[in-house]
């Protein structure tokens, strides 16, 4: 309990967070070498596509991410609006950039990998449409934050609307699902039906746990220039600043 | 002065009574975004060809979306006035659940811009030669889907009024949240145009306006709050 | 080696993939470690004009 209640104060999860970087960057990198040699190098050639398929290892977890960080956002949302935690704040609006980085590469890899699976860069297929509109949704909160001028209100604001996006989410997805298996045109789904070789869900699994740790770096890399940029006339950061100078 | 002794109901009926009122003082509230959607509409024949065939075949979509658009153009009027006379502070600070006087808003606000819609909508459904039954079902659905375009639009009103520049920033929130009345409006339209039963999309944009009327708002009212502190 | 890089060829679609995640994923490190010096500077600087005009 202490423990999230320094979590709690700027201060305290600034110098946790700290802490924290060097451990999940060592972490996201061991993964990312692991997850990079099973897929490049242990992964048998699909017999239906080729060696093509390889780009499942960035598109799959990357589209795993997209979501998971907007839950992410969500949850965070609903603390702050509840309990008016500061960094929870700081957490939602720290995670947008990083999730619609990985919406638009997910959309960007089912792309290069559409081309000479359909013969096209893009086909209405249900995933890339709802990654599609993922990517609309994130745009939306960082246009919102990016416009209201006071930060607590912007923060408050993000933070209803990634709620009613989290909400809407599930609806948008059945939606687009609904909407594909009606008009399936040359749509082949990328994801064949057949049970997936163990070689091949393995580098799966490590990829999205290495994004996972990624995602934890880089949001603590942001959330300390966050907590610094709306700490920054308090004497705690202007002791850190002249710590750093001397 | 003394304080107000108001119930519940009558708040409700009083704030739907007003922005009624208000509205039929300037009638080109109502009338210009119902001309935006016959011209909207109107600009696809010239567009695409005038092929019986290919209009009647994109009618449901491009009326779906002329609504849409129509919609989404009059959603700015809906807090607008009363955020700039400071009404809408008033009504925050009220004893009566804010959420419960947003419906009433939503609901006199869907009367004015909404309502006119789907009394125009036969005559688009003509107009792009869609068959009677089909036009039957637009009306159905536009019924159904845009009070919950309304719903949903206002958490997006509620949230950009106090910018000055809200306007694309209002679509860009509110459009992608728009798909899925649209996927299923559309889906029902088509679908009647083959005669095929729609009852089940019917039910599903059903059971969107309810949840849309259960939640939006209650984050309207907490978008409101957070644009007005 | 060259049979590797050709990816039965696909090298096209799948370097590319590769590449833009690894140019994603480096800019979105870089920009806040960028960002911090940027801020960290400026609040110096905000310090040092305070303590001249005491």
């Amino acid at each position: 309990m202490r423990f999230y209640h320094r979590l709690a104060s700027p201060r305290h999860f600034y110098r946790i967070a700290g802490q924290w970087i060097p451990w999940l960057a060592g972490i996201f990198f061991v993964l990312l070498v692991w997850g990079l040699y099973e897929s490049l190098f242990v992964a048998p050639t699909d017999y239906q596509q080729g060696e093509s398929y390889r780009i499942i290892f960035i598109h799959v977890p990357a589209a795993w991410m997209s979501m998971f960080i907007y839950f992410i956002m969500a949850v965070a949302g609903a603390i702050n609006l509840v309990w008016r935690m500061k960094m929870a704040e700081v957490v939602l609006v720290a995670s947008a950039p990083i999730g619609a980085a990985f919406t638009f590469l997910a959309l960007v890899t089912g792309s290069l990998w559409g081309k000479p699976m359909w013969g096209t860069w893009w086909v209405w297929d249900a995933r890339l449409t709802s990654e599609l509109f993922l990517l609309f949704l994130y745009l939306g909160i960082i246009a919102l934050y990016g416009a209201i001028e006071d930060k607590r209100t912007a923060g408050r604001a993000v933070s209803i609307l990634a709620l009613v996006g989290v909400v809407n989410l599930p609806i948008i997805h059945f939606s687009v699902e609904w909407w594909n298996t009606l008009h399936q045109g040359s749509t082949v789904s990328l994801m064949g039906g057949a049970k997936m070789d163990p070689r091949m869900l393995r580098p799966l699994l490590v990829m999205s746990f290495a994004f996972k740790f990624y995602y934890g770096w880089v949001l603590f890399l942001r959330a300390r220039n966050e907590v610094l940029e709306r700490e920054r006339n308090t004497s705690w950061v202007r002791e850190l600043v002249e710590g750093k100078a001397t | 002065m003394k304080p107000s002794k108001l119930s519940l109901g009558s708040a409700f009926w009083l704030l739907l009574k007003r922005d009624l009122v208000l509205a039929m003082r300037r009638r080109s509230e109502f009338i210009n975004p119902i001309l935006f959607f016959i011209l909207v509409c109107a600009l696809f024949p010239l567009a695409i060809g005038s092929d019986p065939n290919l209009i009647r075949k994109i009618a449901p979509g491009v009326i779906w979306v002329a609504a849409l658009l129509a919609s989404l153009l009059t959603l700015d009027s809906l807090f607008r006035g009363d955020f700039e006379d400071g009404t809408l502070e008033q009504y925050v600070l009220s004893a009566h659940p804010v959420s419960i006087l947003v419906i009433a808003k939503v609901i006199a606000h869907w009367l004015i811009t909404g309502l006119p819609l789907i009394l125009v909508a036969p005559l688009l459904g003509v107009l792009l030669s869609l068959p009677a039954g089909a036009t039957g079902i637009l009306v159905l659905t536009l019924a159904l889907g845009t009070p919950v375009l309304s719903l949903i639009g206002s958490v997006g009103v509620a949230l950009t009024v106090g910018l000055r520049r809200g306007g694309v920033l209002l679509s860009l929130l509110v459009l992608p949240l728009y798909v899925p009345v649209l996927i299923f409006a559309t889906d029902a339209v088509n679908t009647a145009v083959t005669g095929i039963p729609v009852t089940a999309q019917l039910s599903i944009i059903g059971a969107m306006l309810f949840l849309a009327l259960a939640l939006a708002p209650l984050a309207t009212a907490a978008s409101l709050r957070v644009s007005l502190s | 080696m060259s049979e590797f890089l050709r990816m039965g060829g696909y090298a096209f679609y799948v370097w590319t993939s590769y590449g833009l995640a690894f140019v994603l994923m480096t800019a979105l490190v870089v920009s806040p470690l960028i960002e911090k010096k940027r801020l960290i500077e400026g609040i110096r600087r905000k310090l040092r004009r305070e303590r001249r005009e005491k």
